[in-house]
C-alpha cells in the first residue's frame, strides 16, 4: 500500500501548492495523517486518523449496544428493538450460512459485521475539524482482516479434522487422472480467497468515495447556476453508497460464514 | 510507444471488466424478477441471495478498477 500513500502524499504536496488555484484531487480523502508519532522497536505504530476512526467505530457500537440493552425489558423500546433486530439478523445469517456447528463462532461474526458496517457508515459522515475518512477504503486494513479470518478458519478446520482437513482440496467424484490438476487449482483458489475477500470490500469503498469526490468537484466547477444538477445526482449517489456500505459489510460476513462452513465440513467432501 | 500513453491505454482497457460486471448484474436482477413474477410468495426469502449475487458480480468489475489503479500508480 506504500505506493498508494506516497501517491496520495505527492497529490497533497502538489495540492498544497495549487490549493489557491483550485487544485483538486479525488484521492486526497485517502491520505493518512499521523496525529501522535509513536515508534516502537523500529515499527511505526503512530496514532493516525485511520486509528481514530477505528476507535470511534468501536466506541459507537459498544456504547449503542450497552445503552440500548441497559433496561433489557420484555417490551423493547426503539433503541432496544434496533439492537435486537441487528442481533437476530446476524444470528439468522450465521445459522443459514455456517450451519449449526458454526453457531459457536457467532460472536466473532457479529463483531466483524458490526465493525465493518460502522466503519463503512462512519466514512459517509464528514466530521467538523476532522474531515472525512473511510478506514475500509485502505487495502491493508481489509487485507489484514481477511488474512486473520482465513487463518482462523483454517486453524479451526485443522483442529477439528486434523489431516482429514486436506480432503477439502480433493473433491470426491473426480476422475483420478484429473485429480492432480484439480487439487492444485483448489489449493490456489483457497489462498486467493484472502485477496478476493479483501479487494472486494476495499475496491467498493474506494471506488464509491472517489466517485463521490469527482461528482462533488462538478458541483463546485459548474458554479451556482449549473451546480444543482450534479448536486441532485449526488443525493442519489449518497443513497447508493449507504446501500453499498451495508451490502459490503453483509457480504464480508456472509463469505466469512461460508468459508467457516467449508472448514467445519471439510472431511465430508 | 510512449510509456505514459501505454499506461493510460492499459488502464482504459482494464475498464472492460465492467462488460462482465454489467452482464452479471443484469442476469441476476433479470432472473430474480423472472422467478419472483412466477412465484411472488417465494421471492422475499431469496432477497438476501439476490443482494449477495449482486455484490459478488459488482466486485468482479471493481477488480478491473484495481488493475487500472495499479497500472496508473505503481508503474
Amino acid at each position: 500500500m506504500d505506493w498508494f500513500i506516497s501517491a496520495a502524499h505527492a497529490a497533497t504536496a502538489a495540492e498544497g501548492g495549487a490549493h489557491h488555484g483550485g487544485g483538486f484531487n479525488p484521492m486526497h480523502q485517502f491520505v493518512i495523517n499521523r496525529f501522535i508519532d509513536i515508534h516502537l522497536f523500529g515499527y511505526d505504530i503512530s496514532f493516525t486518523n485511520s486509528a481514530l476512526w477505528m476507535v470511534m467505530a468501536t466506541a459507537a457500537v459498544t456504547a449503542f449496544l450497552l445503552l440500548s440493552m441497559k433496561k433489557g425489558s420484555y417490551v423493547p423500546d426503539r433503541a432496544q428493538s434496533v439492537s435486537e433486530l441487528t442481533y437476530e439478523f446476524v444470528y439468522n445469517m450465521v445459522r443459514q450460512n455456517a450451519g449449526h456447528d458454526g453457531m459457536k463462532f457467532f460472536p466473532v461474526i457479529f463483531t466483524i459485521f458490526l465493525f465493518v458496517l460502522s466503519l463503512n457508515l462512519l466514512g459517509m459522515i464528514p466530521l467538523p475539524g476532522l474531515g472525512n475518512f473511510t478506514v475500509t477504503s485502505h487495502i491493508i486494513v481489509t487485507f489484514a482482516m481477511a488474512a486473520v479470518i482465513l487463518a482462523g478458519v483454517t486453524a479451526v478446520g485443522l483442529l477439528k479434522h486434523g489431516v482429514r482437513f486436506f480432503k477439502l482440496f480433493v473433491p470426491s467424484g473426480v476422475p483420478v487422472w484429473l485429480l492432480p490438476l484439480i487439487t492444485v487449482l483448489e489449493v490456489i483458489s483457497y489462498f486467493v480467497r484472502v485477496v478476493s475477500l479483501s479487494v472486494r470490500l476495499f475496491a467498493n469503498m474506494m471506488a464509491g468515495h472517489t466517485m463521490l469526490a469527482v461528482f462533488a468537484s462538478f458541483v463546485v466547477g459548474m458554479g451556482i447556476l449549473g451546480g444543482w444538477l450534479p448536486l441532485s445526482f449526488m443525493v442519489a449517489l449518497m443513497g447508493l453508497e449507504i446501500l453499498i456500505a451495508f451490502l459490503q459489510a453483509y457480504v464480508f460476513s456472509v463469505l466469512s460464514c461460508i468459508y467457516l462452513h467449508d472448514a467445519l465440513h471439510a472431511a465430508e467432501h | 510507444m510512449d510509456p505514459a500513453a501505454a499506461k493510460l491505454i492499459g488502464a482504459g482497457l482494464a475498464c472492460s471488466a465492467l462488460i462482465g460486471a454489467g452482464v452479471g448484474i443484469g442476469t441476476i436482477f433479470g432472473n430474480f424478477l423472472n422467478g419472483a413474477l412466477r412465484n411472488p410468495s417465494a421471492a422475499p426469502a431469496q432477497f438476501p441471495n439476490l443482494l449477495l449475487g449482486f455484490a459478488l458480480a459488482e466486485a468482479t468489475g471493481l477488480f478491473g478498477l484495481v488493475i487500472a489503479l495499479i497500472l496508473l500508480f505503481v508503474f
